[in-house]
């Protein structure tokens, strides 16, 4: 069967874009998330919407699974490859079709890397909003799958806010354009919608269009030192309350401004509890009105000491010990685990006493770091796997953490996907109905359940999947190529 | 037993009724209606409607049923109007939780106290927030704020065969599962009865500021709207109006934020839109409103398509005055016909305009209109995905049971 589908493949595509040596499939075994890993049956290296339709309806004629890879930067298993499918590698498409600034769109191939829309449109004065982390390396086609937050979603949104038109590659083989391209609204039901952030589940975009903003007139950014993530996130709270909707509001608590020190000396405010960095932008004027405002809470509130960068540079060694918290616990700690779960921001003292009491009782280290603004927290559960059963105990902790975030009315990612590595806990936030509806959708799509099986919904484990144990940094982070948070 | 009696059982005795001329969803007549009075009532009338076959259409305040095809058939009508319930509003969290029955206007109501308000306007006046979403309905301040689609994030709905699902979540940030919220917003009740929404909220502006300005001509009032989309002063909506052909196009700017910023940035708006422009704290008596006329179409494009667009309707439609209005600055325009135009007219003009949309990146659907204009015209246009879209409903209604007939392509 297989060898068919190879041979099919490679008539179709040539050989040259087939991979079937086991060396080099090895090199896809996994994503970001590096204790899943599973080796793909043959791997093919896209280069075209055509070849994608190609590769898709092999598989689809075949009835083999397939599975989208982009910069394979995902924090969730959703790249894991299925061991007796195809792997598609998206990252050669990498053409940016069109920079449209005066209807303020862009027109880009799949496996377009996030930070080159902003680059291609920064001199006309405009930029792509959402920015994950990872946006140095991840690719647009990734973002639209896992539906990718930022720092800055706060304000600005996610993905699928800024998303406006998708070409698909159905998991029959046919090509389908969804959206409005630069117009809104198409009459019919929004299937764009519910395709991005559907990880894959639902087919393969081939080209992508996206909405670019006018870059902000002005931008402030201001670092707050706190005694406790209490008195800090009584900050947060009241900005919101005046009615200020920052750019970004992030939290670090002690444990992670003491990782970021070592690891890149940030210079944040020394003996603090917990940090806050608050990004305004906009008009000048109202930037100007509310730096202010946001300075005096932050005092009101017990901030011990308030820095804003009066620079770009200045700027950047804010967001450094930020975006370096992730990869400085590495300094502190020989094995972590990153989580990623929501709860209301009103929660956030309860949630981070419990978080607490649930490092104290077990022994866990855990340091907290997140996107206070809209409750989005990233806890780094810290364990050194050397140790007998503390490999057991993060995970754990890792697990009771999302628990808490179910149990306060949040949701068990905010922006890393479920993928393989939650989808058993999909039923802790969902019921069966709930999921059944949603898998509605996916009998739509694909009623031969061919695009990334295995991913999202709570089903057995597959087969050429492996446990193994989280192995401190990822891949990439390693190899200095990107940052995660 | 009657289907009366065993949807009186479902639901309670007072809440239904044999249907009347006033409850026909544009001409149809349904043979009754329910009012159930919370969500578990929903889906055991559904439940009933699956055993006894019965064709049905959701109703909120009903301002809006008439848009679409007019449904094949309906047996019944589930009036959602007794689901009026703000259920949570945490105020901190800058969520609401409402039942599908609440009108826009009650839910702004219960908001402001907290100075917080749901960033959609109100653009069918009288509109229940289930409709708004049935519809996707969105009016100026999407250009900044998104549209129903962008500030939905949780939703509950009762499918066709009785099974209550949930979406989504009151949290604003969160990607587990599919975003079904995105699939049911603007379906026109095809797919679900919703029986609650989480809507993600903002704050009241301190102050707002209206800046307007006449242009003689498409061109020119094109040209204003471009200048401001081009510009940093992050306008909340950008709108324009020709109360007929041969009347001036008004540009009107809409900015909010926080006083000193405000005035600031209407002078640099006054500015770009030229010198007669005018700043105003009051906002003008059309803002937002759908053209008043007994047949809308709806036109978007690309947002440098506004002139083409308002231009084919001043054009073409100048037999049968047709006014536009609608927000430039998203491409998002709406023509308004009178009643007494003739059919065969309004027919060519949604040809003409359909190709103009077309060209310009977008669409053409005739949202309302008399039903001698219906039958003469192919209501929603040519759609891309249709196909799939087919698969969709039949996945989630097989039976077709939920307002047949109302959508794209027939569904």
């Amino acid at each position: 069967m297989l060898d068919e589908v190879i041979s099919d493949l490679r008539a179709q595509l040539g050989s040259e874009a087939v991979i079937t040596d086991r060396q080099e499939r090895r090199t896809y075994e996994c994503d970001g998330l590096s204790q899943f890993r599973s080796i793909p049956a043959v791997v093919v290296l896209a280069d075209s919407t055509a070849s994608v339709a190609k590769a898709v309806a092999v598989c689809a004629s075949a009835g083999v699974p397939f599975v989208a890879r982009g910069s394979g930067t995902g924090l969730s298993g959703g790249a894991l490859p299925h061991a007796d499918g195809v792997l598609i590698v998206m990252s050669q498409m990498r053409t940016i079709h069109e920079v449209d600034l005066v209807n303020q769109r862009a027109v880009v191939d799949p496996g377009v890397i996030n930070l080159q829309v902003t680059r291609e449109a920064a001199p006309g004065g405009f930029y792509y909003a959402p920015d994950p982390s990872s946006q140095q390396i991840c690719s647009i086609g990734g973002n639209v799958a896992e539906n990718s937050g930022g720092a800055h979603c706060l304000k600005y949104g996610f993905t699928t806010n800024h998303v406006t038109g998708v070409q698909v590659v159905t998991p029959d083989g046919e090509l389908v354009d969804l959206g409005g391209g630069k117009s809104v609204d198409p009459p019919g039901y929004d299937l764009m919608g519910v395709f991005v952030g559907s990880e894959g589940t639902l087919g393969i975009a081939t080209q992508v269009t996206v909405r670019l903003l006018r870059a902000p007139q002005a931008v402030t950014t201001l670092l707050a030192g706190f005694a406790s993530t209490d008195t800090a996130g009584a900050a947060v709270s009241a900005i919101i309350a005046t009615g200020i909707i920052p750019a970004a509001i992030e939290m670090m608590d002690a444990l992670a401004i003491e990782a970021a020190e070592a690891a890149v000396n940030c210079g944040y405010p020394a003996g603090a509890g917990a940090v806050l960095i608050v990004e305004l932008d906009g008009p000048v004027e109202e930037v100007d009105h509310l730096t202010p405002i946001v300075q005096d809470l932050c005092r009101a509130h017990g901030a011990t000491e308030i820095r804003i960068a009066q620079d770009d540079q200045e700027r950047a060694l804010i967001w450094k010990g930020r975006k370096s918290a992730f990869a400085a616990v590495g300094r502190i700690s020989p094995d972590y685990i990153v989580q990623d779960g929501v709860i209301p921001r009103t929660a956030l003292p309860q949630v981070l006493r419990a978080i607490g009491e649930l490092s104290r009782a077990s022994g866990v280290r855990v340091a907290n770091v997140f996107h206070a603004g809209d409750g989005n927290l990233h806890p780094l559960v810290l364990f050194d796997d050397a140790i007998e059963g503390a490999g057991e105990r993060a995970e754990g902790v890792s697990g009771a953490i999302l628990e808490l975030c179910v149990s306060h009315g949040g949701s068990i990612t905010g922006e890393h996907g479920v993928g393989s590595d939650k989808s058993k806990y999909m039923l802790k936030m969902f019921t069966d109905d709930d999921l059944d509806t949603m898998q509605l959708v996916r009998d739509a799509f694909d009623p031969a359940n061919l695009s990334n099986p295995g991913k999202v919904f709570p089903t057995p484990r597959l087969c050429g999947e492996r446990p193994g144990r989280r192995k401190g940094t990822h891949p990439l982070q390693q190899a200095g190529i990107a940052e995660i948070f | 037993m009657s289907t009366l009696k065993v949807l009186a059982r479902a639901c309670g005795q007072e809440q239904v009724s044999a249907g009347t001329d006033k409850d026909a969803v544009d001409g149809v007549r349904p043979s009754y209606v329910a009012t159930p009075r919370d969500a578990d009532a929903v889906a055991a009338v559904m439940a009933v409607a699956d055993d006894e076959n019965l064709r049905v259409v959701a109703r909120g305040a009903g301002s809006k049923l008439s848009w679409g095809n007019p449904p094949t058939n309906v047996d019944l009508v589930l009036d959602l109007s007794g689901l009026d319930a703000v259920l949570e509003h945490a105020a901190g969290d800058l969520i609401v939780r409402v039942q599908p029955g609440v009108r826009l206007a009650q839910l702004q109501d219960a908001l402001a106290p907290a100075g917080q308000r749901v960033a959609i306007d109100e653009v069918v006046p009288g509109s229940t927030v289930g409709g708004i979403i049935a519809t996707g309905l969105s009016g100026p301040s999407r250009l900044l704020h998104g549209a129903v689609r962008d500030l939905l994030i949780g939703v509950s709905v009762v499918r066709a065969n009785g099974v209550a699902a949930r979406s989504g979540g009151r949290v604003v940030k969160n990607v587990a599962g599919y975003d079904l919220c995105k699939i049911y917003t603007g379906s026109y009740g095809t797919l679900g009865i919703i029986t609650e929404a989480i809507f993600r909220l903002h704050p009241i502006p301190a102050a707002t500021a209206y800046i307007a300005v006449s242009a003689p001509d498409e061109e020119t009032a094109g040209a204003k709207v471009a200048a401001v989309l081009a510009s940093q002063v992050t306008p909340t909506a950008i709108e324009v109006d020709r109360p007929s052909p041969d009347s001036q196009m008004t540009v009107c700017v809409l900015v909010e934020g926080f006083g000193p910023g405000v005035t600031a940035r209407a002078a640099r708006v006054e500015a770009l839109l030229g010198r007669d422009a005018v700043v105003s704290t009051h906002r003008p008596p059309w803002w937002g409103l759908l053209p008043t006329a007994a047949t809308t179409i709806r036109m978007t494009c690309q947002p440098s398509g506004v002139t083409a667009v308002a231009r084919a309707v001043a054009r073409g439609g100048a037999a049968v005055h047709a006014s536009v209005r609608g927000s430039a600055g998203t491409g998002v325009l709406y023509a308004g016909i009178a009643a007494e135009a003739d059919p065969a007219e309004v027919a060519r003009l949604l040809a003409e305009v359909r190709g103009v949309c077309a060209a310009e990146g977008g669409s053409a659907v005739l949202l309302d209109a008399p039903a001698p204009v219906k039958a003469l015209v192919d209501v929603w246009g040519p759609i891309p995905a249709i196909t799939l879209m087919r698969k969709v409903k039949q996945s989630f209604d097989p039976q077709r049971r939920l307002s047949p007939g109302r959508f794209v392509g027939g569904i």
